[in-house]
């Protein structure tokens, strides 16, 4: 049997189906009228530590939920349970060995233990991970990267695309500064060169410095 | 480690459009822009592909360089590093045209 090849133009995006599935994800968030966070950082930038602040701040002001993503554990989601906030935590391990980012399907799956319509604001902590969960749209209003001056000035131009397409930049430990060597000038030009003009909120989970700016952050976009 | 995702995605895209027909060879558009490692996509695109249409095929990666238009003058730049900057007047405040890439452009599927 003689077997010829033949050519066939497709032109699809290999994230069509993703991106799909985040607009659907939106749409459920705006028939709701919840706002979407993603945030996203490095692992031990300090994503829980602020939204824990973040938590306790926003009581009675706004009404927020959280999603977690975690390769493994529930650690993060119990620390936040003493909120009593609405919470779900999504485990990414059925993936290969655990998928380093969360996809629009995988918070979709999440989202059915949420009561979305109690929700003004609703927070997805992403893997920890610089890398891949920049290219996964999950159906976010903002995405806001915490990132800490532990991790040095130069990051920006390694890790651009999570830099460029961040809303929001939490510079966090920021109590740190004096016992460190980064340069703070230098990573905000660097931040500037990828993103340039991006907002910005010095930030320390442990001091509360920046808490209030980035809350009212929350509140202005928010939208009660 | 996305690449894996990426290939899973490739390799859908890949067999629903070959309904029912062998994959002998993907074209895929990467932008440069994208932090794509192009040996991580293929080894994934092997592994992810057994047991389906795209099974053995082959992955042509064609790398697209990232070109900018500025925001302020109007320039067109390549953009080869970050930071990107336009190359007449060195604002970083571009429009990006090219570069931002994840396209699977065409396949070869095998005609019996």
């Amino acid at each position: 049997m003689h077997r010829t090849a033949v050519k066939k133009v497709v032109l699809e995006g290999v994230l069509d189906a993703n991106d799909a599935l985040a607009q659907a994800n939106r749409a459920r968030f705006d028939a709701t009228g919840t706002y979407v966070i993603n945030m996203m950082s490095s692992p031990g930038a300090g994503k829980t530590a602020l939204l824990e602040r973040t938590l306790d701040r926003m009581r009675g002001k706004l009404r927020l939920g959280v999603l977690e993503g975690d390769v493994q554990t529930t650690l993060d989601a119990d620390r936040l349970a003493r909120f009593h906030v609405p919470l779900v935590q999504v485990n990414t391990d059925p993936g290969f060995g655990g998928e380093c980012h969360l996809d629009a399907n995988m918070v979709r799956s999440g989202l059915a233990e949420l009561p979305l319509e109690e929700i003004d604001a609703l927070v997805i902590e992403n893997v920890g991970n610089l890398v891949c969960p920049a290219e996964f749209k999950v159906g976010e209003d903002a995405r806001v990267m915490v990132y800490s001056v532990t991790e040095g000035e130069e990051k920006p131009l390694k890790y651009p695309l999570m830099f460029r397409s961040a809303d929001l930049v939490l510079v966090n430990k920021v109590d740190l500064l004096e016992h460190l060597d980064f340069d703070l000038e230098l990573f905000l030009g660097n931040l500037d060169a990828v993103n340039p003009g991006v907002e910005r909120v010095l930030t320390s989970a442990r001091t509360g410095q920046g808490e209030e700016e980035w809350c009212s952050w929350l509140e202005r976009r928010a939208g009660t | 480690m996305h690449e894996l995702s990426i290939a899973e995605s490739v390799v859908q895209v890949a067999s629903r459009h070959a309904e029912g027909r062998r994959v002998t060879k993907v074209y895929l558009k990467v932008g440069h822009l994208r932090q794509v490692v192009p040996s991580a996509l293929a080894f994934s695109f092997e592994l992810v592909a057994h047991g389906t249409p795209a099974e053995g095929a082959e992955l042509e990666m064609q790398q697209v360089p990232a070109t900018g238009v500025c925001k302020d003058c109007g320039e067109e730049s390549r953009l080869a590093a970050f930071p990107l900057q336009c190359r007449s007047c060195r604002s970083h405040d571009l429009e990006i045209i090219e570069g931002e890439e994840l396209l699977v452009e065409s396949l070869e599927l095998e005609e019996t």
